[in-house]
């Protein structure tokens, strides 16, 4: 590839173009910030949000109390009160800079903003505002890997640009990943671009991860189709390969239910619970949903349609990042973590967090690794020295550069981390095999594979994959118990003595459970 | 996977280039976008709701390429359909975005299903 190299400075770099990401930049330009936004693809498309809608934790201040209670009755023990109350101020604070530019529906006389929001509207509206707050924007520029300080603080970041060609390095004061989660390439609707490059980038940097245990939720979807959505297939009818209805009782788990089907066959679906107002209205709440089976000259709600459970990883699963303090910083100095790439833990425990409380995280988290992120890089500003490149596996490989089948290695970690009986069914012998596969391909990987152009990109984002992989099979290996989404055939009863968060780190040697303090990082 | 670029529609402004968030497309001098890197498609569909011109077509499948008969997407109302019915473009003056039911046709739904939820 071809092209003019890009070198810029900021006070904050933002890897990411979401809804965390486009929240961070925004509030690390309103706090007087030089701020740069990289994003992989498109800010304003990218991600799972800008494909799909959000509903927002957003509550009257007079009612935090209870409604934090109320979620964390269900969140089997690992939240953490004081930090969702803040989302639920913060959220309550920030949301409303949106009103100018998303449409809220208006409720006895007054902007109704607990409704959802629909995901191209609102994250195009958040490029408007990023761009007038004077964030810098920089389209398919993914970024690789950290720079380095000598004392091992981060001092920017470099890339490809996919685009125009050449490379990008930007040295800045501090930088905010919001990278979002991965769905290990399962088809997820917009999730595909997910693949954990955040996540490696930290962990080369001597981050720690929390909650990986906790990435195995699934979600409903015609099963040719990226389609994936909760609220129409609640009215769904569901058969067997014989016509045998699939029997679903009234607050049973519905999708371990059709999961379990699933692994005996095909399951067909037909959502004729949909009482008629809805039908006619579809098209303008979810102008997306009749895509998949307009095209199929299917009718949902006549006929019967394959469905697929489509795997959300730690998308609406819960783990990522562990944070060191209440600015979202992680355990790496300067390195800041927003929204999904982030765990939720502390919001929702060990449950999901999609819908509301993940999008009122990356509204907050956001917010609170902008600002301190300024804060931050004003403390370093005067910063100058050599600095060290982090990344190594898909780009410096550890022995000889040798062609490798990331493909396969892909396929590979795709069937791990999703096939129903391997992921939302656990048991310890096939999380100990998903191990050994992912074990092998990382020695691959680490020791041979990279790339230029395009093709760095490609060896990075395998790289990612695999890497997350084994973080989730040794933090699920290590939870001897099932709890929230974490389900162990082999232990099915929650076991209180493990009501604490699991850590996970390391690349050459992944570890477990042996949280590290900032000091003895450094 | 994104099967077509109807180059009797296109007005080659690239804006499919710019928004695809996989970076399938390549734009040609003089030309229409070209679908360079199709296995990298995503089935977003999000250049079919930025392209002011209908002038794409996604197919619902997103496991592999099918064979598309362009003559026949051209008789359907599909590569119009998602900016339709989002309100964009032609459609900004006659649509109402009504994504706000949908804490409604949830509490219909658990409401049928027998179930109490938040």
């Amino acid at each position: 590839m071809t092209g003019q190299d890009l070198e810029l400075t900021a006070d904050v770099l933002v890897i990411g173009g979401g809804l965390a990401a486009t929240w961070a930049a925004l509030a690390a330009a309103q706090a007087g910030g030089r701020v740069v936004l990289v994003d992989k693809g498109y800010c304003g498309t990218s991600g799972v949000t800008a494909t799909a809608g959000v509903t927002h934790w957003f509550v009257p201040p007079e009612r935090h109390h209870r409604a934090v209670a109320e979620r964390h009755a269900d969140a089997a023990g690992l939240a953490d009160p004081q930090w969702a109350l803040r989302v639920l101020r913060t959220t309550w604070e920030r949301l409303p800079l949106l009103d100018r530019y998303y449409p809220f529906p208006t409720a006895d006389g007054a902007l109704d903003r607990t409704q959802n929001v629909r995901g191209p509207e609102y994250l195009r509206a958040m490029r408007g505002l990023v761009h007038r707050a004077g964030v810098r924007i920089l389209d398919h520029h993914p970024a690789l890997e950290l720079l380095l300080h000598s004392d091992g603080s981060v001092a920017g970041a470099a890339g490809v640009r996919r685009q125009a060609g050449g490379r990008w390095t930007v040295r800045a004061g501090a930088v905010v990943l919001a990278t979002g989660g991965t769905a290990f390439r399962s088809h997820l609707l917009g999730s595909r671009g997910n693949t954990g490059d955040g996540h490696l980038m930290a962990a080369e940097a001597g981050a720690v991860l929390s909650g990986m245990e906790f990435s195995n939720y699934y979600t409903l979807a015609p099963a040719y189709s990226t389609m994936a959505r909760s609220m129409s297939y609640l009215f769904g009818t569901y058969f067997d390969a014989d016509g045998r209805e699939i029997e679903l009782p009234a607050g049973a788990d519905r999708i371990r239910i059709l999961g379990r089907a699933m692994l005996r066959g095909p399951v067909y679906a037909r959502l004729d619970k949909a009482p008629h107002w809805v039908r006619r209205k579809i098209n303008v709440v979810q102008p997306n949903f009749l895509l998949p089976f307009a095209r199929r000259g299917i009718d949902p709600y006549t006929d019967l349609f394959p469905v697929t459970l489509l795997g959300e990883g730690t998308i609406r699963g819960v783990g990522g990042l562990a944070l060191a303090d209440e600015d979202c910083q992680t355990h790496v100095p300067g390195l800041f973590a927003a929204g999904d790439v982030a765990s939720r833990e502390n919001i929702v425990g060990a449950v999901s967090g999609g819908g509301s409380p993940n999008s009122a995280w990356a509204v907050s988290s956001g917010t609170w690794a902008g600002r301190a992120a300024v804060r931050h890089a004003r403390t370093v500003r005067a910063r100058t020295g050599p600095v060290r490149p982090a990344g190594q596996a898909g780009i410096r490989p550890a022995r000889h550069a040798a062609p490798c089948d990331a493909e396969a290695v892909t396929a590979m970690v795709r069937e791990e981390l999703n096939a129903y009986d391997k992921n939302m069914f656990r048991t310890r012998q096939g999380l100990l095999r998903s191990a050994d596969l992912l074990e092998d391909a990382w020695r691959q990987i680490s020791d041979h594979l990279t790339g230029s152009g395009r093709q760095a990109l490609r060896a990075r984002e395998t790289a990612a994959l695999v890497a997350m992989g084994r973080w989730v099979k040794a933090a699920a290996l290590h939870r001897t118990e099932s709890r929230g989404m974490h389900w162990r055939t082999d232990h099915p009863r929650t076991d209180p003595a493990q009501t604490r968060r699991i850590t996970v780190g390391g690349l050459d040697r992944v570890w477990v459970d042996h949280p590290r303090t900032r000091e003895e990082i450094a | 996977m994104i099967e077509l670029v109807i180059a009797s529609r296109c007005i080659q402004c690239d804006k499919c280039v710019q928004v695809c968030p996989m970076d399938v497309f390549d734009a040609v001098p003089g030309g229409v976008p070209v679908i360079a890197r199709q296995s990298d498609c995503q089935t977003c569909f999000m250049c079919e709701l930025y392209c002011p011109a209908d002038a794409l077509y996604v197919d619902p499948d997103c496991h592999g390429p099918v064979p598309v008969d362009e003559a026949r997407i051209l008789a359907t109302d599909w590569p119009e359909q998602y900016r339709r019915d989002s309100g964009w473009g032609r459609a900004r003056r006659t649509h109402r975005n009504e994504s706000w039911r949908m804490g409604e046709i949830f509490a219909t739904a658990y409401r049928i299903l027998g179930e109490e939820r938040p």
